[in-house]
């Protein structure tokens, strides 16, 4: 399949982001095809985790564009970005679940706000999407009694709940043992082969993201400074992206 | 120097920000009463213990205080006239509020705080929600409505110990200091202190919800964020008390 007749789900341009006076992201140019999934690896620090909350609009550029299902973000306000943040979810490094909620209350959450008024249609969607995330029965725990990988699952399955185009994983393996980083990601790549959404995946970890990923880019002071599919990641002649894949694998 | 006032600005911008969307979050539908019960009972209900343990100490150390040094000019009976306006003037509502900045204002900036440097704030944002109207709205809206009705039973209480210690230890008798009570404070001095206190109510709800949403780092940053809210929360209820004193005097 010839990849540039696909469309472009995320296109962003030029993007530029300080916080004070550290300037984070100095041009960013990339672009996510409707159904693929897109690695951006690179350092700790180099701002992977900023360019991905742009996308959702969690963070505002200085300059550039950013372009979500032929939309731009530029212009959107706060609540504008909600109808986005339906369309594109995100899976936060942490989880980032409530606290106060259940593992069912988290994940009924994004139904519950958003129309679903029927409570035995958001018990089913709530189990459904559990079960998707291999986590049944666990709906009446709450986060502080789940594990790490846990916490990660249950996360994907309230980004899911909604039946997002789109899916943003913040480091998803992170902090997890070698057999639960595994699990994830074949569980990222089999949701995404299942459903067909787009996902772009934030990480530092290529051993991951080669089981994961169909393109990856490599962010380096501030600007993406390859992108290409994995034969051409192993084949590539640019210096820093060799070492990477060198120390990684 | 020029740094500081400048975050000291910067800050005071970002709480008017708050204030706008406040108010434009809680104007709009659906109103979610649930979540604002719940808050009324945190900060109304529960805060009851310590306004009023705060309420009749400061009313029976007032009345000490005042009783000696009235009875220098033979003038102890004046105790109750003079308690009435300090304490539904003053007293009642600005130790509520500083009582109030203190648990309940701590309480919302570390719920908020951590709330913020665990993502669980932008992963409300993410999934489509606003965290002001899910957040800040029922609790800046129950500081508001709460300081009020607190600040009348910090006043009731503070007299009663006032009219405790007047019978025990001055020699006043009840009725009397109710008879006098009653013919010198009028319902001005009332409506003066419980003006005020709603505008304390909003100072100490928006101030700690805007120091959670601040908040940076982890445990020790939430930390800071809750001290530098109770701290600023009570100094805007000390110096707005001033300004506000002024104004309802002129009134």
């Amino acid at each position: 399949m010839n990849r540039d007749h696909r469309r472009p789900f995320i296109v962003i341009r030029g993007l530029e982001k300080s916080f004070g006076p550290k300037q984070v992201l100095r041009g960013v140019d990339l672009e996510v095809f409707e159904g693929e999934t897109m690695v951006v690896l690179g350092g700790s620090g180099e701002g992977k985790s900023v360019l991905l909350r742009h996308i959702n609009g969690l963070e505002r550029p200085d300059r550039g564009e950013i372009v979500v299902d032929g939309q731009s973000l530029n212009e959107l306000s706060e609540d504008e970005l909600d109808e986005v943040r339906k369309k594109v979810s995100m899976v936060f490094q942490l989880g980032a679940l409530f606290d106060s909620l259940t593992v069912f209350g988290n994940v009924a959450y994004p139904l519950q706000e958003h129309g679903w008024t029927s409570e035995a249609k958001v018990r089913e969607r709530v189990h459904e999407v559990l079960a998707m995330v291999e986590l049944s029965g666990v709906g009446d725990l709450f986060p502080a009694e789940l594990s790490g990988g846990m916490k990660k699952r249950v996360a994907l399955a309230r980004a899911l709940a909604l039946e997002p185009k789109a899916v943003l994983y913040d480091e998803p393996t992170t902090g997890l043992d070698p057999l639960v980083t595994h699990r994830i990601d074949l569980m990222i790549r089999s949701l995404q082969s299942r459903l067909g959404f787009t996902s772009v995946v934030v990480t530092h970890d290529l051993k991951s993201a080669f089981k994961v990923g169909d393109r990856f880019a490599l962010l380096d002071r501030g600007r993406i400074r390859f992108s290409g599919t994995a034969e051409e990641v192993r084949s590539t002649s640019d210096e820093l992206m060799r070492e990477f894949v060198m120390t990684a694998l | 120097m020029f740094e500081r006032l400048y975050l000291f600005l910067d800050e005071l911008g970002q709480i008017g920000i708050l204030t706008f969307d406040f108010f434009r979050h809680a104007l709009r539908r659906p109103f979610e009463m649930r979540p604002l019960v719940d808050q009324l009972d945190s900060v109304g209900y529960r805060s009851l213990n310590v306004v009023n343990l705060t309420a009749i100490f400061s009313g029976m150390v007032l009345a000490l205080q005042m009783g000696q040094f009235l009875a220098k000019f033979g003038a102890k009976i004046y105790v109750s006239r003079i308690m009435g306006i300090s304490l539904l003037r003053e007293m009642g509502p600005v130790l509520a509020a500083l009582m109030i900045a203190a648990r309940v204002g701590a309480g919302f900036t570390a719920e908020l705080g951590t709330m913020k440097v665990t993502e669980q704030i932008d992963a409300m944002r993410a999934l489509a929600t606003s965290p002001i109207k899910k957040l800040v709205v029922p609790r800046v809206l129950a500081t508001i409505l709460m300081m009020p009705v607190l600040t009348v039973i910090a006043d009731a209480i503070g007299l009663f110990g006032g009219l405790v210690i007047s019978v025990t230890q001055l020699g006043v008798s009840g009725n009397y200091f109710y008879t006098s009570l009653v013919q010198n404070v009028t319902l001005g001095d009332l409506m003066s202190g419980l003006g005020k206190s709603i505008f304390f109510g909003y100072l100490i709800g928006i101030i700690a919800c805007f120091k959670g949403l601040s908040a940076r780092g982890g445990a020790d940053g939430v930390g800071r964020a809750t001290t530098s809210a109770v701290v600023a929360a009570s100094i805007s209820v000390l110096i707005s008390d001033f300004f506000l004193t002024k104004l309802f005097l002129e009134l």
